[in-house]
């Protein structure tokens, strides 16, 4: 335990001195000699001081006239007072109770007795700003996981073509709605409040696995034929993988529900769902719910395959079970809440929900949840909030306080000894210490966004490269613009926090590249490997390049005599293949099952180089006898249109096959013929 | 002279004194603070200037401090001063007549403190 001040206000400088020498091996001890002092002590160092023993017959100002000024200063609330007077009739001990003191001493001194109430208030009081500090790091938690959590959903949003953004919003909405109902209804399913946050967070992400399903079948309006349905029905199995793949948060309670929604989602209660084909209860709850709002948000919402339908058909579809069987309970739920999806689904855009979410969470929290926090606590929190230097006291955060006019830039004690910078920067766009730290363009860009807010919308959050100990990290920063009352306000500087956002940004870089590569094979996923080559042909400059497609001929045979096991034991090792005979500047897929594409540049002559991939790939795999039929085409053939390039080896290939395949054929090499 | 000693002299209580501040060595140096005090002082000055708010705070400092080192028979002089001028804030005959004993004690204490050994 660190140190902490005590504040001893008695005129009679003996006293002081008796208490302090009780005292002063555990505390440090400030003295005043009066009333009026103690005030001066407060105003100055009040953060310092932990406990305060007053005396109440003092010259200048007395005790319960400092008493008062505590109450109305609110210092009463975050300093305990302990009376150490030698009045001790019960009016002047009631009248320092009613005004807030904690404790009383009555003289003579005892030292034991001294001690023991100073270590018990002193105690408490630590035990309560702990309690504080809890609070708050559970507020910053949330806001983090949240951040994480768009982050991460806007980045997959870039990969879904087909849906609008709405859908991840209403199937959160859905999902929060119809757990409220449930734990109302019932209390078979042990669910806190944190554990409802977590599965409506959670839910946003239950179709991350589409990312790896192709676009093609993702956006196809029609019906889908047997193997696409089992393409599609993969990205349950894909977003599960991917959540385990994941380098961060592995353990994170987020993670785990999310893995349980992402996997389970496609369930169903009576055991005709997929992946799994779980049956009743032992699909986790999370996921059972978060089934039916994605059924009921499908089902309303249009798509390119349908219309969309009538919320109160919609029900009646779920309830008949023509969307497949769903927990009885659960349906019972979606019933009582449609009359206000209905409404609130239709009032929902992205901004008011998560305003509305973070109303909710800081409500929430600050109920009384299960670690039963005090009212005393909370006013506490609100009172610590608005002060700056405590909040960058427990979170070990970069803070600063920014003035325009003239231009000083203040950081917290913590933040400048982290940037190795002053406290106070004057003129920082001028100081070369600053402008190391903070590039002077990005610090120009920062100063651009506070100017574009305005008082109703004055919080500005990007991410800039700060250099921080010599080397390059990521920081966000969140400020907030300072706006005069004057009219028209004026921009008066912004207050606000640095986060090291470093791990995040390079841990999403890596989430970045596992999104863009196959899971199995580790090649790139054909849409990302499609607009690679698109942006290369399109670029036209001359270079000459081959374009590849293949499958494995016999793959099917491979399959059902070895097993799917063996099946993918091959892809990988025809993956591991091509890898190996392309250069780093070349781009090879899977597009989907047993093809595969690839595209490479050339110079001269590319029959050798195809030669050697083509007798490289058809080696034999274990008991397995690879066979492949390639079709070639190259980029002379290219028209602008990629799609037709591809058709063109389509083609290619086709030939190879009908011709007995295991061989390679080059679009049109037979024209001359 | 001890510490011990020095209270039968100026008939303080020693063993609540003990009791309370745990060593002879604190007791002592904070019997040697008194010297320096000013409240005494303060007492005469306020009532001879006829300063009754001055002059009760100064008995009043002068009960806590004989308090806190239980010495006794001057605490009493000076609590039963404390006392009348809390009650009556007037400087008369009366609290001339009380302030005799109440500088017989501390006269008595200071020269008692003065011979301690340490």
């Amino acid at each position: 335990m660190s140190r902490r001040s005590i504040l001893i206000v008695d005129d009679s400088e003996l006293n002081r001195a008796l208490l302090s020498d009780m005292l002063e091996s555990d505390y440090d001890i400030i003295e005043a000699e009066n009333g009026k002092e103690a005030i001066r002590i407060l105003h100055e160092r009040e953060l310092e001081i932990s406990l305060m023993l007053l005396d109440i017959v003092m010259p200048e100002m007395n005790g319960f006239e400092v008493l008062e000024v505590m109450n109305q200063k609110d210092w009463i609330k975050s300093i305990p007072v302990i009376m150490i007077s030698a009045e001790t009739s019960s009016t002047s001990i009631d009248r320092a109770y009613d005004l807030g003191a904690v404790d009383y001493i009555s003289r003579p001194f005892d030292e034991r007795t001294v001690k023991h109430r100073v270590n018990s208030n002193f105690m408490l009081s630590l035990r309560q700003a702990e309690m504080t500090e809890l609070l708050s790091s559970q507020i910053y938690q949330k806001e983090k996981d949240n951040s994480l959590m768009i982050e991460i959903l806007s980045h997959i949003v870039e990969f879904r073509n087909g849906e609008s953004g709405l859908h991840v919003i209403n199937v959160n909405t859905i999902t929060k709605m119809l757990l409220e109902a449930l734990v109302k209804k019932t209390d078979k399913y042990p669910l806190t409040n944190q554990d409802i946050r977590t599965i409506v967070t959670a839910s946003a992400l239950h179709d991350i696995g589409k990312i790896s399903v192709p676009s093609e079948i993702l956006n196809k309006p029609g019906r889908f034929t047997p193997e696409e349905f089992a393409i599609m029905k993969q990205h349950t199995v894909e977003g599960s993988n991917m959540l385990d793949a994941l380098p961060f948060h592995k353990d994170d309670p987020l993670v785990k529900i999310s893995y349980e929604i992402c996997r389970w989602h496609h369930e169903r209660y009576d055991g005709r769902g997929y992946p799994d084909g779980l049956v009743g209860e032992n699909i986790p709850i999370s996921a059972q719910v978060v089934a039916m709002a994605d059924v009921y948000d499908a089902l309303t919402a249009e798509r390119c395959y349908k219309p969309k339908i009538e919320p109160d058909k919609a029900v009646q579809m779920i309830m008949n079970g023509e969307c497949g069987q769903f927990n009885p309970i659960l349906t019972e739920c979606l019933l009582e809440i449609l009359p206000r999806l209905k409404t609130e689904l239709k009032a929902l855009s992205l901004e008011s929900n998560t305003e509305a979410k973070l109303q909710e969470t800081v409500k929430q929290i600050l109920k009384s949840d299960s670690n039963g926090v005090s009212d005393r606590s909370i006013t506490l929190l609100e009172k610590e909030r608005q002060k700056f230097q405590y909040l960058s006291d427990i979170s070990l955060e970069i803070t600063f306080d920014y003035t325009l006019v003239p231009e000083i830039m203040v950081l917290s004690d913590f933040g400048a000894k982290r940037l190795e910078l002053p406290v106070r920067i004057a003129d920082p766009s001028k100081s070369v210490a600053w402008n190391k730290i903070f590039k002077p363009e990005d610090f120009a860009r920062f100063k651009d966004l506070l100017r574009h807010t305005n008082p109703a919308n004055s919080v500005v959050i990007d991410k800039f490269k700060f250099n921080i100990g010599g080397e390059e990290k990521w920081g966000k920063v969140i400020a907030k613009a300072m706006w005069s009352d004057a009219e028209p306000p004026q921009l008066e500087g912004a207050i606000g926090k640095i986060i090291d956002v470093d791990d995040e940004v390079k841990a999403m870089a890596d989430f970045e590249r596992r999104a863009n590569h196959d899971a199995k094979t580790g090649l790139f996923n054909y849409n990302v490997a499609k607009k690679h080559i698109d942006m290369e042909l399109a670029m036209n400059d001359g270079t000459k390049y081959v374009l590849a497609m293949f499958d494995l001929d016999n793959f099917k045979q491979a399959n059902d005599v070895y097993g799917h096991l063996f099946g993918d034991e091959i892809l990988m090792a025809i993956a591991d293949r091509l890898r190996k005979n392309m250069r780093s500047t070349d781009i090879a897929s899977r597009m989907g099952g047993d093809e595969f594409i690839f595209f490479m540049e050339y110079s001269g002559n590319y029959e050798p180089q195809i030669k050697r991939i083509f007798k490289n790939l058809t080696q034999p795999y274990k008991e397995f006898n690879v066979g492949v039929s390639m079709g070639i085409v190259t980029s002379d053939r290219y028209n602008g249109n990629y799609d037709d390039l591809f058709a063109m080896a389509d083609e290619a290939m086709y030939i190879v096959k009908k011709n007995g395949k295991n061989s390679y054929h080059v679009y049109g090499s037979d024209e001359n013929k | 002279m001890t510490v011990k000693e020095c209270y039968e002299a100026f008939g303080g209580n020693y063993d609540e004194v003990i009791s309370r501040l745990r060593t002879d060595e604190r007791v002592a140096k904070f019997l040697k603070r008194v010297l320096d005090d000013g409240s005494y002082q303060l007492l005469i000055d306020s009532i001879a200037t006829n300063n009754v708010d001055e002059a009760f705070r100064a008995a009043h400092t002068l009960k806590g401090v004989c308090g806190n080192l239980s010495i006794t028979q001057f605490g009493e002089s000076s609590s039963a001063l404390c006392e009348y001028l809390r009650e009556n804030r007037v400087i008369d005959g009366k609290v001339m007549s009380m302030l005799e004993p109440v500088k017989a004690d501390y006269e008595l204490t200071i020269n008692s403190i003065k011979q301690l050994d340490c």
